[in-house]
């Protein structure tokens, strides 16, 4: 019987690095705390289903950046042809229908707003394509439409933004353990260890949080304003707090969030309301200056995803680069709005879709749960192994711990996350660990019926039982990576498991039993075997 | 040392004999199913039609239909109330409303209240709200991720075996998905991402039984050349028996002791995947290898594959 030495070195060395890594994981939290440093200190989290917490899947409203998108172009070609000199003259702009339209006055200037457009588009995709298309029709007016590679490019930047604008917000200091991914095209899944009561974060992600400030259009006339329309270069906005209800203003923001650098919660010094302080960067700063100097004693309103929160009167120019928002806020939502408005503004809208909150005790009461059954379930098979083979079941046994063990040292390392279908597919995995054994003993016990003598009996038990040993577990692994690749959250905390379980039973129940049948062997030399 | 053998040395057993009559009981287990999930339907949970499920435990037993009395006052629509795993822990499910997710929000405190205020003691476990879209979408994947799992398992078989074994794996594991399906429409058990988990584990492992038994036909074709097929079939299953037995037993065994120790919460994750290798196990013995008789498995199914070898050591012998 073949086995060398260093087989039989390398066997015990993942058996003992298994164990190593495992411990960690088996200590209550107090003991491993205080485990000596050489000792590794990776233990296996707790999935939300086990930790308790929320989680909520955001879905991002894909209309929106590509209506977002058509907003930005006809500014920036607004700017763009006053700009230009000589300066182009276009009119009659349209929006409507995804695209965007307007016509150049003077004939003569067509090809120049059309070279000026083309030099606004930019490559996206790989195929070479550009952002926008840009077409001439009836001979002056410019149409341009937005590619898909180019909204899937603005997308896929939106959502990327919308990530980390979605994870500042949930933990601005850096201190929970949160989670917040990207899920498909167009969705985020936020994970929050330890929160009860999601209400507070959905009302966090549900702003966009865009921060405009505007001048109020003093010339509209009230009465138009009633029925929501607005004189050339204004609109009307809602206003809650006023006794119309609505108001108009400006189009253009004098000054926007984007340029702030902090936010906080605070109170106002006359009236004592909550209200939010805000300060602005370098150029921010010097626009808000200019904006409230040269408005003196007109209403500025001050505009939060465009409702408008409050205008009030400026009644001195503004110098410091810091400003007060108020609003009839409660500490919590100016509190809420100071958060949105430091991690900045998201650039889609997002929509909660599927929201999961799990208690703390259902958690702890499975986990004790679940231990208990897996120990009773281990001892159970393990019982029924030593009955059923003997000295060989003593080694499947071994076989069988050992691979508990390096379930556990295996997640450990990977940092992967024990859910509550994980602990059943753990109990899966010790009952099945066996066959591996099973066939092998059978076989064993066959290859002596016809005649063998014992060590070729066992030899020929391990060569031909492994075909069968692989091929049935290959069909495991073809339905545990496939639940992988569909399930989310509790589901892939099974498929990890039984994954895993596959990989570590195979070596405990192949290799490492061969190395213990074979060491037996060779130092008892046995005339006969039970089997 | 007397070992237990829980089957005897050199059974004789002859299974092919009753071969029709397993055909036949499988395939009215088969109608049966299906005729059960499309009469009295999948108790299908949040997750599958979207709505919204609250998870509460009490300290003592309580009523479900005083509860639903309480809940179906509000006026939420159609709530399932049912116990899961023991008749201190239930679930309630509401569809969701049409307010969008305030209303949802709204409607699921409002139960909170009338709970909390019958039974001080409850204690709320777990709030799930689902919309319909991600649970379409989640429906969809799932029957997906099932369906791909059958496929690319049979087709490895094929790959490994021969094509009648393919055919033979996947006929095996529709019977095996199907019934654990009627099992879950007869008991009413909620059915969930959990139990879709559970059929891609019985849809892995119920074929094990089938694997080990498929590789030792293919031993015995090669070995006993002259053998008919039927008996050769027989042998076939005799030899793998004990193991069979041993290794059904053991996972049946470590997934009793979940059942009866374990979370509530995984009960109809365990309870499916019991069922199925119990089905499994049959069905190893009573389609899976059947089926071989009708497509015609021989010795010759696999010599196609070996011919080139033998030939060419026949012409060697010829030579000297």
């Amino acid at each position: 019987m073949e086995f060398s030495r260093w087989k039989v070195w390398g066997i015990s060395l993942v058996c003992l690095i298994g164990i190593l890594f495992a411990i960690p994981s088996l200590l209550p939290d107090r003991v491993a705390s205080q485990m000596p440093s050489w000792m590794p200190s990776a233990r296996i989290s707790f999935g939300l289903d086990l930790a308790g917490g929320s989680q909520l899947l955001l879905e991002a409203d894909t209309k929106d950046v590509a209506t977002q998108r058509i907003a930005t172009m006809e500014e920036t070609i607004r700017a763009e042809m006053r700009r230009a000199s000589p300066r182009i003259e276009i009119g009659d702009i349209s929006t409507s229908g995804g695209r965007l339209a307007f016509m150049v006055r003077n004939p003569a200037q067509v090809d120049a707003a059309v070279e000026l457009v083309r030099s606004l588009t930019q490559p996206a995709g790989l195929t070479g394509q550009r952002d926008w298309t840009v077409n001439v029709v009836d001979t002056s007016r410019i149409v341009i439409q937005p590619t898909e590679a180019g909204i899937n490019a603005a997308l896929n930047q939106a959502m990327d933004t919308a990530r980390e604008v979605v994870y500042n917000r949930v933990d601005p200091d850096g201190t929970k353990e949160v989670t917040v991914i990207r899920q498909g095209d167009d969705r985020i899944l936020v994970q929050v260890p330890g929160l009860q009561d999601p209400e507070g974060l959905k009302a966090l992600l549900g702003k966009t949080a865009r921060l405009d400030f505007k001048l109020v259009d003093l010339t509209a006339d009230p009465a138009q304003v009633a029925q929501g329309r607005a004189p050339v270069g204004s609109q009307v906005l809602p206003y809650p707090e006023s006794a119309a209800g609505r108001i108009a203003v400006q189009r253009r923001a004098m000054v926007t969030g984007d340029q702030l650098v902090d936010a906080q919660q605070g109170y106002d010094q006359t009236t004592n309301e909550p209200v939010v302080n805000i300060r602005f960067d370098g150029s921010g700063g010097r626009r808000f200056a200019k904006v409230t100097q040269d408005n003196v004693g007109k209403p500025f309103a001050i505009i939060l995803d465009d409702v408008v929160l409050s205008a009030p009167n400026i009644n001195e120019p503004i110098l410091g680069g810091s400003a007060q928002i108020s609003g009839n806020f409660t500490v919590e939502s100016a509190n809420q709005l100071a958060i949105s408005l430091r991690s900045g503004k998201l650039p889609v809208e997002l929509k909660v879709i599927e929201e999961r909150t799990v208690g703390p005790e259902l958690g702890a009461d499975s986990v004790k749960s679940g231990a208990i059954a897996s120990i009773i379930a281990t001892a159970a098979v393990i019982a029924f192994m030593l009955v059923t083979y003997g000295r060989f079941g003593v080694y499947a046994t071994l076989a069988l711990v050992l691979n508990a063990f390096l379930i556990l040292a295996v997640m450990a390392i990977f940092n992967a996350s024990l859910t509550l279908p994980g602990i059943a597919g753990f109990v899966l995995t010790i009952g099945a660990a066996v066959d591996a054994n099973v066939l092998i003993n059978e076989r064993i016990r066959e290859e002596l019926k016809r005649g063998r003598r014992i060590l070729d009996a066992i030899d020929t038990g391990y060569k031909e039982a492994s075909t069968a040993i692989f091929d049935a577990n290959i069909t495991n692994v073809i339905a545990a990576v496939l639940m992988y690749y569909f399930g989310s959250g509790p589901v892939r905390g099974f498929a990890t498991v039984l994954m895993i379980g596959i990989v570590t039973s195979v070596f405990t129940a192949v290799n490492f039993t061969r190395m213990l049948v074979t060491l037996w062997v060779r130092r008892a030399r046995p005339r006969e075997l039970h089997i | 040392m007397r070992l237990l053998k829980l089957v005897p040395d050199n059974t004789n057993i002859d299974f092919m004999r009753w071969r029709t009559v397993g055909l036949v009981l499988s395939l009215l287990i088969t109608i049966a199913s299906i005729g059960l999930v499309a009469t009295r339907g999948l108790n299908l949970g949040v997750d599958f039609v979207g709505g919204q499920m609250l998870r509460v435990s009490f300290s003592e037993p309580v009523e479900i239909d005083t509860l639903r009395d309480r809940i179906e006052a509000l006026n939420h629509g159609d709530a399932t109330i049912q116990e899961f795993g023991g008749p201190q822990t239930i679930s309630i499910r509401l569809p969701l409303p049409e307010g969008g997710e305030a209303a949802a929000n709204a409607a699921a405190e409002q139960v909170k209240d009338v709970v909390s205020k019958e039974y001080p003691s409850a204690r709320f476990d777990a709030v799930e709200t689902v919309s319909g879209k991600v649970s379409g979408e989640l429906f969809r994947s799932g029957a997906l991720a099932i369906g791909l799992a059958m496929l690319g398992i049979a087709i490895y078989i094929w790959f490994r075996f021969e094509w009648q074994f393919g055919v033979g794996a996947l006929t095996t594991l529709f019977h095996d998905v199907v019934v654990t399906l009627g099992f879950f429409a007869l008991t009413q058990l909620e059915f969930n991402l959990n139990v879709v988990a559970a059929i891609l584990t019985i849809v892995g492992y119920s074929l094990n039984d089938t694997v080990v038994i498929y590789d030792r036909i293919r031993e015995n074709l090669r070995k006993y050349r002259k053998m008919e097929t039927v008996p050769m079939l027989n042998v076939s299953l005799n030899e793998t028996l004990s193991r069979t037995v041993v290794t059904s037993l053991s996972i049946m065994l470590a997934l009793a002791m979940l059942l009866i120790f374990g979370p509530d919460v995984i009960f109809g994750l365990t309870i499916a995947i019991f069922i199925g290798i119990f089905v499994g196990t049959y069905s190893s013995i009573y389609i899976s290898s059947p089926i071989l008789v009708a497509l015609k498995v021989g010795p010759d199914s696999f010599i196609a594959k070996a011919a080139p070898v033998g030939e060419q050591a026949g012409s060697r012998n010829e030579g000297y």
